[in-house]
């Protein structure tokens, strides 16, 4: 091959700069595309704490709903939320990862796992208020556990569980081969090589995945409304803890309950403008919660993915 | 193996004319592969540890491994060479049943395990028995990403061994057996994953040590090191004939001579030829071992 005449290289050349020329466009149009999806949501939480400005405070933290706006607060909404979101999880996580385990370690490979996975990918896509159809009907009148703070826990723990497992499946498969035939190799059977390695090493996944799937959950409305939440709470749970022996209580799982995302709506479709600002800043503070529960999903990752890195 | 395949390793004529002249002194192996051997001198055989009997191994309907039959002699290393995919690897992995993790495998034959005669890929035996006898360093180093202590306790406290006395102690010897207590023991407490490569894969050897294993494999254990970390490997292999018999993998055809008492060759799922390590290299009795060692192919 003998060497490129002059016009060819020439040639080359101002193709060069086209293609590249191409390729910063999209630099440009991605960029682009992505500060309006962030600037969206900045401009939400901006109109929300503008909106709800003049109601921050611990008094709005710390006060029952009223019938007058600028005494009205979240207080029985903040709680009902916490007290829904810890039974979630503490439903999800158990039953999710064992799930995930029995589909990734042990499930033989067959027609019959391939339609259970299916099918598990396919309940994320459920909408949420069939959800609350079925816990009305399954949890409310069937078990008798009423409208209460379990039901909606129950609920709502339904609801995130394909997320959970579809997270907690990819963290184990993240686990390598090697790792599983190392333990195997020592003469470990398939659940010691599970509580002992595959599981720990993958409990950052895990645990990103039921944080995502709660950040989910807190802002579901129609599922409480569907289960009969009360919009007007002015009393708390019975408290978990105690005086007297054995200090913890249950009865706060049968309460009674209202929840963030329902007192909002409750206030936004009110007349009283006042109540919108109550609103607004509900909105504000629930949405700081997400974002924080996000905060810490991605902490979590980080600190395992540093500690273990294959 | 029959004869036809044989032939059909070489069908260029020019291949064939060399391996004719029978006689020709300089039909030994690579020079460096000869220094090895003489350093190592012509073995003996020790009563067998472990016998293939008719071995076959099928992948599904793949028929991976053909009437094997091979014995390996105690306290002495035994090498597995041959090409990619011809089956080595497959062979070794029976001796603890790794094949048992995946579907659709099928042992026939037997492998009987000395003195006790148990048929390692018989369905009647236990494989994680199996494994619990024998153990396996693998291709990758693959330390669990836990503590170096750990790491080599594991094994013991799939025993049921608690005492921490008792572990420290065995931790140590195993330490000591895999050449890496001198590197290892102001650290036993760090994550293993921050270890070098070599020590990762002599923790590796320690971790199998560890729980004293009657035979110990070792599927091509430097493929992933550098020079000089295989060149500890590759001692401590030399080392470890004392206490375990040693099947090794190899791809490197200077590792098996340096190493290994006794070297078979595999072709295409078949034992081709087995013999003294010093035969093999320098005198094979079959022309397709001959071509593999002198890099006709592979």
């Amino acid at each position: 091959m003998t060497a490129m005449t002059s016009g060819e290289l020439e040639r080359i050349r101002r193709g060069l700069a086209l293609r590249k020329q191409v390729d910063k466009v999209f630099v440009v149009l991605g960029l682009l595309v992505l500060l309006a999806c962030l600037g969206v949501l900045l401009l939400l939480f901006l109109d929300l704490v503008h909106n709800g400005a003049q109601r921050f405070g611990w008094k709005f933290l710390s006060s029952f709903p009223s019938r007058r706006a600028e005494n009205a607060g979240i207080l029985s909404a903040a709680v009902g939320t916490s007290l829904i979101m810890l039974v979630t999880s503490l439903v999800a996580l158990p039953v999710g990862v064992a799930a995930a385990i029995y589909l990734e370690e042990y499930a033989p490979k067959n027609w019959f796992t391939a339609i259970i996975e299916v099918n598990v990918t396919n309940l994320a896509g459920v909408p949420s208020i069939v959800y609350g159809l079925l816990a009305l009907g399954l949890f409310v009148y069937q078990f008798g556990l009423g409208q209460s703070i379990a039901t909606a826990g129950l609920t709502l723990a339904l609801l995130i569980l394909p997320i959970v497992i579809v997270a907690t499946r990819e963290s184990l498969r993240a686990v390598p081969k090697t790792i599983r035939e190392a333990a195997y190799g020592l003469g470990a059977t398939r659940w010691e090589v599970t509580k002992d390695h595959v599981l720990p090493y993958s409990t950052g996944g895990i645990l990103t995945g039921l944080i995502l799937g709660l950040s989910r959950a807190i802002g579901e409305t129609a599922p409480l409304i569907t289960i009969g939440a009360l919009a007007f709470i002015a009393f708390l749970p019975p408290a978990p803890v105690t005086g007297q022996f054995p200090f913890l209580s249950f009865d706060w799982l049968g309460s009674e309950f209202t929840a963030m995302p329902i007192q909002i709506f409750n206030w936004i479709s009110r007349p009283d403008q006042a109540f919108q600002s109550n609103a607004a800043a509900a909105g504000a503070i629930l949405l700081g919660m997400t974002l924080l529960m996000n905060g810490v999903a991605i902490f979590i990752r980080y600190r395992f993915r540093r500690k273990i890195n294959w | 193996m029959s004869e036809s395949t044989i032939v059909n390793f070489a069908p260029d004529p020019r291949k064939v004319a060399a391996m004719q002249g029978h006689q020709n002194p300089e039909r030994a192996a690579a020079p460096s592969v000869s220094i090895a051997l003489e350093q190592r001198g012509t073995a003996h055989a020790n009563p067998a540890k472990a016998t293939a009997e008719n071995l076959n191994f099928w992948y599904g309907k793949n028929h991976a491994l053909k009437n094997i039959n091979l014995t390996i002699p105690e306290h002495q290393v035994t090498a597995l060479i041959g090409p990619s995919g011809c089956g080595k690897s497959t062979f070794l992995r029976c001796f603890n049943r790794m094949h048992d993790l995946q579907p659709e495998t099928r042992y026939q034959g037997a492998i009987t395990l000395r003195p006790d005669d148990v048929n390692l890929v018989g369905p009647e035996t236990d494989p994680i028995e199996v494994r619990m006898r024998i153990g396996m360093v693998f291709q990758k180093p693959n330390p669990f990403p836990k503590s170096v202590f750990e790491n080599v306790a594991y094994g013991l406290r799939l025993r049921g061994i608690r005492n921490r006395s008792e572990l420290g102690d065995r931790v140590e010897k195993a330490l000591r057996g895999a050449a890496i207590w001198e590197e290892a023991k102001d650290r036993l407490d760090d994550s293993a994953l921050a270890l070098s490569g070599g020590q990762m894969q002599r923790l590796c050897i320690a971790r199998a040590l560890a729980t004293e294993p009657e035979i110990l494999l070792f599927d091509e254990p430097t493929s992933a090191l550098d020079p000089i970390a295989t060149a500890k490997i590759e001692e401590l292999i030399t080392e470890l004939r004392k206490d375990v018999t040693v099947l090794i993998v190899t791809h490197n055809m200077q590792q098996a001579a340096r190493v290994s008492d006794f070297t078979a060759f595999m072709y295409l799922g078949e034992l081709v030829e087995v013999d003294a390590t010093s035969k093999i290299f320098t005198n094979p009795a079959k022309r397709a071992t001959e071509d593999y060692i002198t890099g006709r192919y592979g």
